[in-house]
């Protein structure tokens, strides 16, 4: 079998779909510094922020580093510690900055 | 003459190569979002300035964004091209992408020197210890990418690479795209919810 040769995985995409993804991620950057600009966008800056950079981490992961078409082993290669580590992050930001906090770690010694 | 390296597929019928450097992925994550949590964690809690308001510059920042995002989309087309046996573009889409982050790195040179400057260095706050620690981690990964696909490219011009290596391309793909979607939270994380 050539080294190209995937048994378990579809054919990547086309040079089309790769433009129209680029094309998508350029929209997206533009819109992600447009609203950081914007005064009014200001009291949902942060979700809206986390969106657009959700939508082009998508983006990249399916298409360009081909997760959409690979064998589902490689997303669940990616995704499980992309998973925990999410979890630490957000637990990590509840227990700084949000009522989250561990019993007795402030008198404990 | 180009020699096609020997496959190792698993018994899920996937090659071992391509899993293993995906388990990588994976753990760079952990060691990414570790980094992050760090950065968000000291947020705001800096004694003395220079504060990410008084010194980022956003629109410098977007232009390396988008130069990176763009190195993307050459790496995809150099992926392809070698995919169908266009050496010749393969070449050119392999070395622009190397190109591209160039001028990344040097985009971080420039916006690392202007930082020291306006005195914003490891040791002068929480802000500057884990924004340096953080994109210096990326900006050496960029490094280890640039170097990789140079490596690449001219063994593309030696004739050492073709069809029959779009595996090793892809894999260097793989790598580039993480180094890209890391970035892509840096930007919005550290640069655009100050």
């Amino acid at each position: 079998m050539a080294e190209g040769d995937h048994p378990k995985e579809q054919a990547h995409p086309t040079a089309e779909t790769y433009l129209r993804v680029a094309a998508a991620l350029v929209v997206l950057t533009v819109l992600e510094v447009g609203v950081f600009y914007v005064p009014a966008f200001h009291p949902v800056l942060v979700p809206t922020l986390l969106v657009l950079s959700a939508l082009k981490f998508s983006l990249v992961v399916l298409f360009y580093m081909h997760l959409k078409m690979d064998s589902p082993f490689f997303s669940f290669l990616f995704g499980a510690p992309l998973l925990l580590a999410t979890g630490v992050l957000v637990a990590l930001l509840l227990l700084f900055f949000g009522t989250l906090t561990l019993r007795g770690a402030a008198g404990g010694g | 003459m180009t020699h096609a390296a020997a496959t190792h597929h698993t018994s899920m019928g996937l090659d071992s190569r391509k899993m293993a450097f995906w388990a990588f992925i994976g753990s760079e994550c952990l060691l990414f979002t570790s980094l992050i949590s760090t950065y968000l964690v000291y947020k705001g809690r800096s004694v003395v300035g220079p504060s990410p308001h008084e010194i980022l510059n956003i629109p410098f920042t977007s232009v390396s964004t988008f130069d990176l995002l763009m190195s993307s989309l050459m790496m995809v087309l150099a992926l392809a091209a070698v995919q169908r046996g266009d050496m010749k573009w393969g070449k050119i889409w392999l070395f622009a992408t190397a190109l591209l982050g160039l001028v990344f790195l040097g985009g971080q040179v420039i916006e690392f020197t202007e930082f020291v400057h306006k005195g914003l260095t490891l040791q002068t706050n929480l802000f500057g210890c884990t924004f340096f620690v953080l994109t210096g981690t990326h900006g050496a990964h960029v490094t280890v990418g640039v170097l990789w696909l140079l490596t690449l490219w001219v063994r593309a011009l030696q004739g050492k690479l073709g069809p029959g290596h779009a595996l090793t391309v892809e894999i260097t793909g793989l790598y580039w795209h993480f180094v890209d979607v890391v970035w892509i939270v840096i930007f919005t994380v550290v640069y655009l919810i100050q």
